[in-house]
């Protein structure tokens, strides 16, 4: 039951930008694939074509094989999982989760069994005469799992499921998501601007950027091999410096690292460092001033050091380390250190915000 | 923990007005009262004393007249072909309107204000025009002898043209606020249209349907001006409640006038119960 769609794009209004432009990947049968991007990449877009919700200009769709760029919404056999929920308000838990099988007139006897089974399943068994605007926001997106899976879908697309939910009650319902996933293995997309939903949750993910499919591939790949400088920025965080290449090297403090093919020297390139991979330690005698850096501030956040650092060449950078480790060295604010850079990426292309 | 809704936010600041003075709290609520009174209660309350200025038995004499339980018939049964029919009208163009994006949308949008801002009497003159024996389809008509100005379908269509958008306005005011999620969920659950309206649009719009449906009530049982002009003014024929009590007071009958007055003003007063009653229940 994977999900192949290729080369999706739409326009909300004719002879404006698109929401979405050629945008093609696959999500594998049986795992959760995470769509990520800022707000405004169309990544709902994508999610609601595939459901049909959405009539894309051009591109197909694929659910397990056959093509439904053409089938109705009815018939796609998709659970849908809205931001807000979008319960019915005006029906019991039980009426709302036994919605689809009643329009499809199913046996009672049938649909009270599932609807049972489903509550179960959702940890709510208590909860089928009560309404909606009677539970909590947790409880209310469960209930909208449940009414989604009611059906038996061959595919699970949750837009922004946790979306308005406190970081509390996000937490557990993450994992409450992966439980399930693990019981019912069922091909899942997710749409998500939050990192850590997608990380944390999905096996492959989908960069989106201004409607474009900026990179594919698993969470750690992508955090290790950005593809572009814009990636590396979005997932996980990461100081950008700019470095003039010399003698096939860019250099960051300490580090020099090698160049791609085809960049020059005299070049400027972006160099990515990720916050976690700069280590700051006392200077010595023999320290090239280069590899110096002045502590602007030291902020502790939890069981870490968040530093700012001006290194040598005016460029800030931001640093963080265990505290144990900055108190063992002693370092305080306005002092003069030695910035050692574990790791860094290069990317040859311009770089815009 | 469920947010403060306004009701609640209102009463527990009632007490004391957000920087205003009590003294021009109270004298601002007096004027208040008093035009009220003045403009609304007084004359309601002058035409039940009217009514029963000469005793109970003459009243209801007056009531059993033939003519006047005519007027009321006719009344009941112009209110009963215009509503249904302006209710289904109004809940279909809301929904087109709300939902759809068509050619012509805004042309529709502003026919279904139309009859607001035409004069009821214009209204009437129209369908003269239209239907009357020098009207457009005057002789077509004639030739099939029906009947419609001077007779009950003129009264009906001139009554569905000024109750025409209360419904419609209405529906789509509550269609327009709300996103349709539930209705996609309802179609992804494979819900048909027809399941997806039945099962939860209309229960989303119930209230504001039979809000609707009470003030298009309420217009379509005290028109005047346009079913004057149409109507013909035949007693025990073509004469509804509203031109009924205009012709008793000119002839100088103010017990019979009041007292048909104090039927209509009765149905009037029956329906803000109701449509209290409905706004009661859909803030909760």
């Amino acid at each position: 039951m994977s999900v192949v769609v290729q080369g999706l794009t739409k326009h909300f209004s004719p002879g404006s930008a698109p929401a979405i432009s050629e945008v093609s990947f696959e999500a594998p049968t049986g795992g959760i694939t995470a769509l990520l991007g800022p707000s405004g990449a169309g990544k709902s877009t994508v999610l609601r074509a595939i459901a049909g919700l959405e009539i894309v200009d051009k591109g197909s769709i694929a659910i397990d094989a056959r093509d439904c760029s053409k089938v109705r919404v009815q018939d796609r056999n998709v659970g849908f999982v809205f931001q807000n929920y979008a319960l019915f308000e005006h029906m019991t838990i039980a009426d709302n989760i036994g919605f689809g099988l009643r329009v499809r007139k199913r046996k009672r006897s049938q649909i009270e069994a599932r609807v049972s089974e489903l509550l179960d399943l959702i940890q709510l068994p208590d909860l089928r005469r009560r309404f909606p605007g009677e539970l909590s926001g947790g409880q209310r997106q469960r209930v909208a799992f449940a009414r989604a899976l009611a059906v038996e879908p061959k595919v699970l697309l949750l837009d922004e499921p946790f979306g308005a939910l406190d970081v509390k009650v996000r937490i557990e319902l993450r994992e409450w998501l992966h439980r399930l996933h693990d019981e019912i293995k069922i091909t899942t997309l997710l749409v998500t601007h939050d990192q850590i939903d997608a990380f944390e949750v999905a096996e492959h993910v989908v960069v989106l950027f201004e409607g474009k499919v900026a990179q594919v591939g698993a969470p750690h790949d992508i955090y290790d091999q950005p593809a572009t400088a814009r990636v590396a920025q979005f997932i996980g965080g990461a100081n950008m410096l700019t470095s003039e290449v010399q003698a096939e090297h860019a250099a960051v403090a300490s580090l020099r690292v090698g160049v791609p093919a085809g960049v020059l020297n005299g070049d400027r390139v972006q160099v990515l460092v990720r916050p976690h991979d700069l280590r700051l330690t006392r200077p010595n005698q023999d320290t090239p001033d280069l590899n110096l850096g002045e502590v602007l501030h030291l902020r502790r956040v939890g069981g870490y050091v968040k530093a700012t650092v001006r290194l040598a060449n005016g460029q800030h950078v931001s640093v963080e380390c265990p505290k144990s480790e900055i108190d063992a060295l002693g370092i305080i604010q306005g002092e003069s250190v030695l910035v050692n850079v574990r790791e860094a990426k290069v990317f040859a292309e311009d770089y815009s915000i | 923990m469920r947010p403060v809704s306004l009701q609640q936010y209102r009463r527990k600041s009632a007490a004391r007005p957000a920087g205003g003075s009590v003294i021009l709290k109270w004298l601002l609520c007096s004027i208040a009262l008093v035009c009220v009174g003045l403009l609304l209660v007084i004359p309601l309350l002058a035409v039940f004393i009217n009514a029963f200025s000469a005793g109970l038995g003459a009243y209801w004499k007056n009531i059993c007249q033939p003519d006047t339980l005519s007027a009321i018939q006719l009344t009941l049964l112009t209110a009963g072909i215009a509503v249904p029919l302006n209710v289904a009208f109004g809940i279909v163009a809301a929904w087109l309107i709300a939902k759809f994006e068509f050619p012509g949308k805004n042309i529709l949008l502003t026919l279904i204000d139309l009859p607001f801002s035409v004069s009821p009497v214009v209204a009437g003159l129209l369908f003269v025009l239209l239907f009357g024996r020098q009207g457009w389809f005057g002789p077509l008509l004639s030739a099939h002898d029906i009947h419609v100005i001077f007779a009950v379908p003129g009264i009906a269509l001139a009554t569905l043209f000024v109750t025409f958008p209360f419904v419609a306005r209405e529906v789509l005011a509550l269609l327009q606020t709300q996103d349709s999620n539930g209705e996609e969920a309802a179609l992804t659950l494979g819900a048909s249209a027809a399941q997806m309206f039945w099962h939860v649009t209309l229960p989303k719009a119930k209230w504001s349907i039979l809000y609707g449906t009470i003030l298009c009530n309420a217009r379509a049982m005290g028109e005047f001006g346009a079913v004057s002009v149409v109507s013909g003014h035949i007693r025990g024929m073509t004469n509804t409640l509203p031109l009924h009590v205009e012709i008793l007071y000119n002839e100088y009958n103010f017990v019979g006038a009041f007292a048909a007055a104090s039927v209509l003003a009765l149905l009037a007063v029956v329906t803000l119960v109701l449509k209290r009653g409905v706004e009661w229940r859909a803030a909760r």
